[in-house]
């Protein structure tokens, strides 16, 4: 028998979804192919917006691979166009000249980006946000050029915008009306979003209307009707959506402003049905994905059952929810004002907290919430129930405003409520799978369900879901574990630590049951780092569990030689010193001498066995430049000789690195002292960085010049050398304690927020002090220079270092 | 020892010498290998050349019957040489023995 053929045209998020649903049900009763425009398997839309933030990438975020296809049995045209739809020979036919019959035929031709007539508008550099297509402009653009404008304050041009300043662009937003998101928020939420954005770095021209690009061949800039002006290199048009329906009117389908739908997303012509943007349902036309996927679902059991199963599909209530990091917004129903509206108002300009709750005749029908929206599924519930709530209070309506202790909203949800709107995943679902298959993570409900797969905004909701099936006790693995061979989390395993009093790596391991009795190259260094913090004063290294590195006392190099970086202060050295160096390289034939980026000298290229006598001949401490340890203090010129200078630049530099050197930390840790403002020893990306004003000293924290640039933010202003030393003891010490081991101090004050850091380091007298106590004793016990230790130590010597000959016999 | 159908027995160290997961490196002609003791002091012996881009193993971190390549981080098995997991690839291994305290390498 002939398998039925269905063809889909439009790759993309409803339509392959409705494939998926179709799969589920009848995984062999269709010959199915499908046709996209563009050159990629079916990917997840709503996460460009996350990959241009920097969150994702690209190769993340396909929903279906060119494997998924053809396992399958899917024929996939990618890159290929449909050009026509014959509705009387029932066949597609394709800009690539395929001609493909079909008895059943979806288009999902999704939208178009809207593109006001603006002249200019075609030049190089004024793109939309659509695709992937767009996002890769968007990010080699900022490689190149510095900034960017975005035309249109709604949701796709807020997330564009927040992109482009991650991507290190100035970026400049451009809207018609005089309020952002005005579709989805009110003027108080609006007023509140335009503020946090603005903090974030965001620059708003509100009520402008861009009346010419210009430019030569590329866009330089805009022009706008009042008159005014702004430079660009990059302009993104981010100001609607239009239904992508040019093929089906050419081919007859009768269309509104969308594709005109019935309930079982029936076009006007027989076997063909239109799913997603491109479909009109009842006069509207969705733009989000949940409502699509309801779609695809009904669409789904209407192809599989042939009768039209149940009452089919009845419109969706839409929610918002803007993905930007630090900005927490949520819209849905009527939100405005009318006179049948009641609300209820919860509005904290001081906190950066707006709750707006409408009630008609006793009902939720809509809802804002800025700043906090924990209360975003109990609300969107009591919209989707129309529940009568006047016997119930307030306190149901907004329980984050009640006294009582917060109760996670899915504890009385009902089996059937929605949890994952963009997948259409209802609680009993979940719950289900939570218990057949013993699911323990949030990722793997994501991978049994596809709940929390799409936006992510369910993650909270997933997860006290998680808690409540599993109930109190029950080990969640919601963090990390620290490594393969446990369970336990970094912070897990710190506790315990503590809480047994373990002092050995192997105790750990045993006593804390690892699945790999001996541990792996990640837990066991991590393990010696954690037990020499807690206990300082009596912790012997167990150099067995260390990186070749830390246990050498050198860098490996690529060709099993080392690298060998001695010490000099704050970046000072003298003649003595070089005359020492330039000894030595030549006795040991040393290939290269090099200048680091940490202002003093390597010896790169040496023999392993040569390694301890060059310590002895050098005389000069390690630099540690191979440690998870403090690294360079680098120093600008200062008040001594510069015109600029303010302060003792050097002088702190080298008693800084004298103070803490040899100190051991959770990643490496690099500081520098400049002595004004112009910075010289770039301390804006350094861990700590210094910079001397009249009279006192800024303290940055958190800055790294590496894989992920991130600037220093201010901890605080300290108002003498005492002052700042006794900060930067506090600082570390509780960067030692708390970090993940090989967490540099960015990526922790990104998890733990500098708010905290200032809390505890500089706010709290008490823990402050103590903090510095700890660290006092730490460095009373941090040993001596390693590399004096092994120069003379025969028995490590001949451990470490020595290359056995063996002759033949 | 000189039997040619014997396999070529060689002393290299003394088990003491050796020290738990911190292998030694011995080099017979041009051959660099690293011997290993585990924590109850079975001895094994690779080349000191990781399959994936020659990396030293001496100077790896071992944990059980693995070693971990201190370049790209590999996971070696002592018994055979073979990279573990998604890894491919495989080192020479040698057999070993221990008599009277000494560490015999035997030579193919
Ligand atoms: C020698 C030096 C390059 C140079 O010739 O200038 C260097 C060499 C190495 N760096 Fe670096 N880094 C050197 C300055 C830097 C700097 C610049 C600075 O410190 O001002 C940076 C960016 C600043 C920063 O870290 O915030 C830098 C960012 C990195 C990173 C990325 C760190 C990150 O958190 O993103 C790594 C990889 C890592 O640590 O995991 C790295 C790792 C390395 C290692 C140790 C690779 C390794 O793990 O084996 C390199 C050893 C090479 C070798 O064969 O010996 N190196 N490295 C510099 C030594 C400075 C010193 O005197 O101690
Ligand atoms: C940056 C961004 C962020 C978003 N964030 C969210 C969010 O947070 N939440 C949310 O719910 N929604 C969000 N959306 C909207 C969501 O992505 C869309 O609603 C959804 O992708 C629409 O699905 P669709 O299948 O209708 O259209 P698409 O996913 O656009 O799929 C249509 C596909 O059909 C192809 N096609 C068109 N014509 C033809 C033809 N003639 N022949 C062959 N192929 C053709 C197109 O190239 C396209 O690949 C976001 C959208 C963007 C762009
Ligand atoms: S930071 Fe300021 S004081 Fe120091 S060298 Fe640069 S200009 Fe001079
Ligand atoms: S050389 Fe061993 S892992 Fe790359």
């Amino acid at each position: 028998m002939n398998k039925e053929r269905l063809v889909l045209i439009g790759n993309g998020m409803a339509g392959m979804y409705t494939i998926e649903e179709i799969l589920k049900q009848e995984p062999d009763r269709f010959e199915i192919t499908v046709f996209g425009k563009e050159p990629h398997p079916n990917y997840n839309r709503i996460l460009l917006s996350s990959v241009l933030q920097g969150d994702s990438e690209l190769k993340d975020i396909v929903l279906n691979d060119y494997d998924w296809y053809k396992e399958h049995n899917i024929t996939l045209y990618t890159g290929d166009e449909v050009t026509r739809i014959d509705t009387n020979n029932k066949q597609v036919e394709s800009a690539g000249g395929i001609v493909c019959a079909y008895d059943h035929l979806i288009v999902a031709t999704g939208s178009n980006p809207f593109m006001p007539p603006i002249p200019g508008s075609d030049k190089e550099g004024v793109i939309s946000f659509r695709d992937i297509k767009d996002t890769e402009t968007m990010i080699e653009a900022s490689k190149k050029y510095e900034k960017a404008a975005v035309i249109g304050g709604g949701l796709l041009g807020l997330e564009a915008a927040r992109g482009l300043l991650n991507l290190n662009m100035e970026t400049e937003v451009i809207h018609l009306q005089d309020q952002l998101m005005e579709r989805q928020l009110d003027p108080n939420a609006s007023k509140m979003l335009k503020r946090e954005l603005e903090n974030q770095g965001m620059r708003f021209h509100m009520e402008k209307q861009t009346e010419q690009i210009f430019g030569r061949k590329r866009a330089q800039g805009l022009h706008f009707k009042d008159g005014e002006s702004l430079y660009a290199d990059l302009v993104v048009i981010a100001v609607g959506i239009r239904p992508n329906i040019g093929l089906a009117e050419n081919s007859g389908l009768k269309t509104n402003r969308a594709i005109i739908v019935n309930d079982f997303l029936e076009t006007s012509a027989p076997d063909v049905y239109a799913v997603g943007e491109c479909a009109e349902h009842n006069g509207i036309a969705y733009g989000l994905v949940a409502p699509l996927y309801e779609q695809g679902k009904i669409l789904a059991e209407r192809l599989v059952s042939k009768e039209p199963a149940g009452t089919g599909y009845q419109g969706s209530l839409t929610s918002t929810k803007l993905k930007v990091s630090g900005v927490d917004v949520f819209s849905a129903g009527e939100f405005g004002e009318a006179d049948d509206l009641k609300s209820v108002l919860v509005h904290d300009d001081f906190d950066g907290v707006y709750k707006k709750v409408n009630i008609r005749d006793n009902k939720v029908v809509g809802a804002v919430l800025f700043g906090d929206t924990t209360d975003s599924p109990k609300l969107l519930n009591l919209i989707n129930k129309k529940e009568d709530i006047s016997e119930v209070g307030k306190g149901i309506i907004l329980p984050s405003e009640s006294n009582a202790p917060m109760e996670s909203p899915v504890v009385d949800m009902a089996n059937e409520e929605t949890i994952c709107g963009c997948n259409g995943v209802c609680k009993g679902e979940i719950v289900s799978a939570i218990n057949e298959k013993g699911l323990t993570s949030v990722n793997e409900v994501k991978q049994h369900t596809n709940a929390s797969r799409s936006c992510g905004g369910c993650k909270p909701l997933v997860s006290d879901l998680l808690n409540a099936t599993l109930g109190d006790g029950a080990a969640v693995n919601e963090v990390e574990p620290l490594c393969g061979c446990t369970d336990l989390s970094h912070e897990q395993v710190i506790e315990e630590i503590k809480a047994k009093q373990l002092s050995h790596t192997r105790e750990v391991m045993n006593v804390l049951g690892w699945k790999e009795p001996e541990g792996c190259s990640k837990c066991r260094p991590a393990l010696n780092y954690y037990l020499s913090v807690s206990k300082p004063e009596e912790y012997e290294d167990d150099y067995a569990s260390r990186f070749i590195n830390e246990r050498v006392h050198a860098n490996i190099q690529n060709d099993g030689t080392y690298s060998v970086v001695p010490r000099m202060y704050g970046g000072v050295t003298n003649s003595d010193q070089l005359r020492k160096i330039a000894d030595v390289a030549e006795k040991y034939e040393v290939p290269l001498l090099k200048l680091t980026g940490g202002q003093r000298i390597d010896l790169l290229g040496v023999n392993k066995e040569d390694l301890p006598a060059i310590w002895g001949d050098l005389d000069m401490p390690s630099g540690h430049a191979y440690g998870k340890s403090i690294r360079t203090v680098k120093t600008c010129v200062g008040e001594d000789f510069c015109r600029f200078g303010t302060q003792d630049s050097i002088g702190m530099g080298m008693t800084i690195e004298r103070k803490y050197e040899r100190l051991n930390t959770p990643h490496k840790v690099k500081m520098a002292v400049s002595a004004c403002p112009r910075n010289c020893a770039e301390s804006g990306i350094k861990d700590i960085g210094i910079v001397g004003l009249e009279g006192h000293w800024e303290m940055y924290v958190g800055g790294n010049g590496g894989v992920d640039l991130r600037g220093g933010e201010l901890l605080g202003k300290m108002n003498s050398d005492d002052e700042l030393l006794d900060a930067i003891s506090a600082f570390l010490q509780y960067y030692r304690e708390s970090a993940h081991y090989l967490e540099r101090t960015s990526h922790w004050i990104e998890r733990v927020g500098l708010d905290h850091v200032k809390a505890v380091v500089l706010e709290d007298e008490e823990e402050r002090a103590n903090l510095i106590e700890r660290m006092e004793v730490s460095l009373e016990h941090k040993g001596e220079d390693p590399w004096k230790e092994l120069t003379y130590n025969e028995k490590k010597k001949q451990e470490l270092f020595e290359q056995r000959k063996v002759e033949l016999v | 020892m000189n039997s040619i159908n014997k396999q070529k027995e060689i002393a290299v160290a003394t088990v003491d010498e050796i020290a738990v997961d911190i292998p030694k490196e011995v080099i017979i002609e041009e051959t660099s290998i690293a011997i290993f003791k585990t924590k109850d002091s079975t001895i094994f012996a690779l080349e000191n050349k990781c399959p994936h881009k020659g990396g030293p193993l001496s100077q790896g971190i071992v944990s059980g019957e693995h070693v971990f390549c201190p370049l790209h981080d590999w996971k070696i098995s002592l018994h055979d040489g073979r990279a573990q997991g998604a890894d491919e690839g495989c080192t020479a291994s040698y057999g070993t023995r221990v008599e009277n305290n000494t560490v015999y390498l035997l030579l193919k």
